[in-house]
């Protein structure tokens, strides 16, 4: 390959049963196509997609992208790519914290892990050196116990109990304050007999252009600046993600009582400003981010994200916010997924007819982290629970994935979002609350199917590209893929505008549902559970909350269907990969 | 909540009159496509088929281009005509959302999509202007007026450098500077109209139809940009202000209820200068306050002759001079709360009747209710105007 700037042009590739590990070097042509993070790593996954999870081909991948460690903002993030064991689907989630910097900087574009290892297990990584050594010290350890018997300089990603005791919502923790969390990853490292992974670097990511990308890093920052919900004084800046609780209540549409309602009476005492006046907190992120959107406490606890504020409060039913940071460390140290987690005991109480004051949340959340008691079953997560149970229809989740804080009822286009996303109940997909609640690019009526179809293909194209970057989602709120464009192409060399950026997400997403389709995944998986389209929502202050009519959000779904290029029963076909380039046969 | 509602075949309608109302195109000229699953238009036209294949081949949920009318027309033609292949107006909606503004020599898809790649509207040389917009029709709106406006500005600003004889321009500009003055004038002269709901305001409801009333008055009067700008009014402890990307001629629906000791966070979906709109309640009497940007203490606010400057090319930032049109300081400072932002120069410049932000637009107070901001925001444009016409000879 000739010279390239931005990507290192190498991939690490660990086989933990043989104890070995490789250089890949992927071709510059599959880089300028799916970029990086998300991309890379669903272009590696596809081959692997009739693999069982628990396979030991199965790989386990850490994904950065070109603007990883260079100067263009918020691009400090890593994507972890798998299969999931909670849904079956392609699997990825994007973290941030350091790793993705020092990766780069140790000279690697990701590393996919593929293998078994005999026994408990870390690996080592320092510039091109890789070590696999001995965990067994650490088995059975929480995140952050282990995180502090680590290397202090290096970054790290772990697992904590949760993963080991076969929790299916596991997460991988980066650092210290954040986690590729959802479709659990964390079990599926695990299964590898993988505790933990170190790295660090200390060499500087080549730029093409440093000017250009001054430039175009000017007007990010400027159009970030302007935006009200990233660095206004209310902004997540300052209040962190928690700062939608208001806006969500006041729009009638937090979840509560396992989504039988969608207004919590008492709810204006649990939001943002209760947390800083009580909690002090100060500001953190990821490496090279100026908006800083995590939290921690004075007595250095995390502060909640919004889901974790809203299912640990509405969902089930809680109004002590002292509960909802103490469930949040639990799920933080024992590595679990805060959302999936709040939601299959929401499932539970629903189930079992427990009222909030029956049961005993932190004990319950012990009881999954360390698969005893009613965790053995919970550990499943809500939609095998539900399942075992007889009652399927009260899991509320899509393609088994439990659904986060924004009741679809509220906002269509988060409903149909809710219903393509290709990793299950999932709102950063497309994230219609940007329109359809933030008024970002420009308002939508939330109440309306009308032109959502393409709409969330849109969004999901633009966000597939973004976790390739791979960049934060939230400076999204002002800039775009124009400046974006710009930035990619300073660092790289590779002339890019934002509308070849689109198509890029466009391959991406669509290889997403190629993987779910050779897994069995078809339109029957594309739904919302039953409840939205027959119950009302809580009504009242001159908002109606109605069902969802049915008939209008299949009709759309057909519509997205035809926009995204898909049989009418939500399959790909080969035409569109032609079109895409995608190298598959059908 | 929000209005009409989110219908495709309603919001073409919607823009496509809002093109004719604000004056920037004439009836039936403008022509606005969207697709979902399948294409519509607002009406019958002979552009379809280009459009048709831009729009496919991007990905985006609308497209519009329209002829523009007089003065834009001449003063885009002009302004292409002496352009290479972009223009770049240095006012803060251009730098801060446009960045610049492609010009292309065809009125063909392979030509616009090309540009369109890369920025959200183009100029098609003695044809008009096309945008497009990602999630709905409305962004393809506010871009071509964004872009009617840049280059009013830009040119504006250029002549009056020309007229000086500090940067001459090339040809004839002088024609097009009279007509936009002419034209001008005669708008100027016709406003009419004052608030008519009088405070102190005695309840929430009507502190926001007062900040309704306002907004609509503001636009009549063309005192924006498409229909930018915000408006708040502060009852007891809760600042009203309007929300961020709203019509001020719609603000039913659109206004955030912000308690100043921000215990609840409504303010993120509230006007980008929330923080600003904040600090000048904090720090004077001010019970209202209005935001516009009248063109010509725009175009004022940048004409200044310091050529040697060191901060010359940064003065949005960085200017550090004691400047004023008339009584009224012009300030620096970009939009939002960044170091340099203006939520940290409008207000202790706010004093008087009114503060304006170099290439922004113009704050104006009230101490009971509207009536004193918005004519204070008339008169102040009105001087910024008849001072400019006496600096370029064009009185």
């Amino acid at each position: 390959m000739n010279r390239i700037f931005g990507w290192t042009g190498k991939i690490l590739k660990i086989d933990l049963t043989e104890g070995s590990f490789e250089t890949v070097r992927p071709e510059k042509p599959v880089y300028e196509k799916y970029i990086g993070g998300k991309g890379l790593g669903g272009y590696f996954m596809l081959p692997h997609a009739h693999l069982h999870w628990q396979s030991p081909e199965i790989p386990l991948m850490f994904m950065t992208g070109p603007l990883v460690g260079t100067g263009a903002p918020t691009s400090g993030r890593i994507s972890v790519i798998t299969k999931s064991p909670l849904t079956g689907t392609i699997g990825d989630a994007s973290a941030g914290g350091k790793f993705g910097t020092e990766m780069k900087r140790a000279g690697w574009d990701g590393i996919i892990i593929t293998g078994k290892a005999p026994s408990m297990s870390m690996v080592r990584i320092k510039e091109s050196t890789v070590e696999i050594l001995s965990a067994s010290h650490l088995k059975g350890k929480r995140t952050d116990e282990t995180m502090a018997l680590l290397n202090d300089g290096a970054s790290k990603a772990v697992i904590g109990p949760a993963a080991e005791n076969g929790v299916l919502f596991s997460v991988i923790a980066f650092d210290s304050d954040s986690f590729a969390g959802r479709n659990g990853a964390g079990l599926v490292m695990a299964d590898k007999n993988l505790k933990c992974i170190e790295i660090t670097g200390t060499g500087e990511v080549a730029v093409y252009d440093t000017p250009e990308l001054k430039k175009a890093r000017e007007d990010i920052f400027r159009l970030a600046a302007a935006s009200p919900v990233l660095k206004g004084e209310l902004g997540i800046s300052e209040y962190g993600t928690g700062t939608l609780y208001d806006l969500i209540r006041s729009r009638r549409m937090i979840p509560a009582d396992n989504f039988r309602a969608t207004f919590f009476p008492g709810a204006e005492k649990l939001n943002a400003f209760h947390y800083k006046e009580k909690y002090t907190p100060s500001k953190t992120g990821c490496a090279g981010c100026h908006i800083l959107c995590k939290k921690r406490g004075s007595d250095k606890r995390a502060i909640p994200e919004y889901e974790t504020m809203s299912h640990f409060t509405a969902l089930i039913g809680n109004r002590d916010i002292e509960l909802v940071m103490e469930a949040n460390r639990i799920c933080n140290e024992a590595g679990m997924d805060t959302i999936s987690a709040a939601s299959t005991i929401a499932c539970y109480m629903e189930i079992e007819g427990l009222s909030p004051d029956k049961i005993d949340i932190l004990k319950l959340l012990q009881e999954i982290a360390s698969s005893s008691g009613e965790g053995k079953l919970l550990k499943e997560g809500s939609m095998k629970y539900a399942a075992l149970k007889g009652h399927p229809e009260i899991s509320m989740s899509v393609k088994g994935l439990e659904l986060p804080a924004y009741d679809p009822r509220g906002a269509y286009g988060m409903a149909l979002a809710y219903a393509t996303s290709t990793r299950g109940g999932c709102h950063l997909r497309a994230y219609p609350v940007s329109h359809e609640i933030l008024r970002k690019p420009v308002a939508t009526d939330r109440f309306t199917f009308s032109g959502k179809a393409r709409i969330v293909k849109i969004a999901e194209d633009m966000n597939a590209v973004v976790d390739s970057l791979t960049a934060c989602r939230f400076i999204f709120f002002a800039a775009s893929l124009e400046e974006y464009a710009r930035a990619l192409s300073a660092v790289t060399g590779v002339q890019y505008t934002g509308h070849d950026l689109f198509k890029a997400g466009e391959r991406i997403y669509y290889t997403d549902r190629i993987f779910n389709f050779l897994n069995g995944f078809t339109s029957a998986d594309d739904d919302l559970p039953l409840r939205f389209f027959s119950m009302e929502g809580s009504s009242g202050e001159g908002t109606d909350i109605p069902p969802l009519n049915r008939g209008e959000f299949l009709k759309t779904r057909e519509r997205y269907y035809r926009v995204r290029g898909l049989t009418e029963n939500g399959l790909p076909v080969k035409e569109k990969c032609m079109e895409l380039g995608i190298e598959w046969n059908l | 909540m929000y209005g009409a509602g989110y219908r495709m075949e309603s919001l073409i309608k919607k823009y496509s009159d809002k093109l004719v109302s604000q004056n920037l195109c004439e009836k039936d000229t403008p022509l606005l496509g969207a697709i979902d699953d399948s294409i519509i238009w607002s009406r019958d036209a002979d552009e379809i088929p280009v459009l048709e294949k831009v729009l496919l081949s991007l990905n985006t949920s609308s497209i519009l281009y329209a002829p523009v009318k007089e003065p834009y027309r001449s003063i885009i033609n002009y302004l292409a005509e002496n352009s290479t292949d972009v223009i770049r107006p240095d006012d803060t909606e251009t730098r801060t959302f446009l960045h610049d503004i492609p010009v292309a020599d065809q009125f063909s898809a392979d030509e616009i999509i090309d540009n369109l790649k890369k920025r959200k509207g183009l100029i098609v040389r003695n044809r008009g202007i096309v945008t497009w917009g990602s999630v709905s029709p409305e962004q393809a709106f506010v871009t071509f007026s964004s872009i009617c406006f840049s280059c009013y500005v830009k040119f504006m600003t250029d002549f009056y450098f020309h007229s000086k004889g500090i940067a001459k321009l090339p040809g004839n500009p002088e024609k097009t500077a009279a007509l936009a003055v002419s034209m001008y004038r005669d708008f100027i002269a016709a406003l009419q109209g004052e608030p008519s709901i009088q405070g102190p305001f005695s309840s929430p409801d009507q502190t926001a139809a007062a900040i309704i009333e306002a907004g609509l008055l503001t636009v009549k009067s063309g005192m924006v940009d498409s229909f930018f700008g915000n408006i708040s009014a502060k009852f007891g402890s809760t600042i009203y202000i309007s929300q961020t990307g709203s019509s001020l001629d719609e603000l039913s629906g659109a206004i955030d209820p912000c308690p100043i000791d921000n215990s609840t966070s409504n303010a993120i979906t509230s006007s980008s200068e929330f923080s600003a709109h904040k600090s000048v309640y904090e720090s004077s009497p001010a019970a209202v306050i209005l935001h516009g940007h009248p063109r010509f203490s725009v175009i004022m606010s940048m004409l200044c002759d310091d050529m040697n400057c060191r901060n010359r090319g940064l003065c949005h930032i960085n200017c550090s001079k004691e400047r004023f049109i008339d009584d009224i300081p012009v300030v620096p400072g970009e939009v939002g709360t960044g170091p340099r932002g203006l939520a940290k120069t409008i207000p202790p410049a706010l004093k008087g009747r009114g503060a304006i932000v170099y290439g922004h637009g113009l704050f104006t107070t009230g101490t009971v209710d509207f009536t004193d901001a918005f004519r204070n925001l008339i008169d102040i444009e009105k001087k910024a105007f008849l001072l400019y016409t006496a600096m370029t000879g064009l009185s």
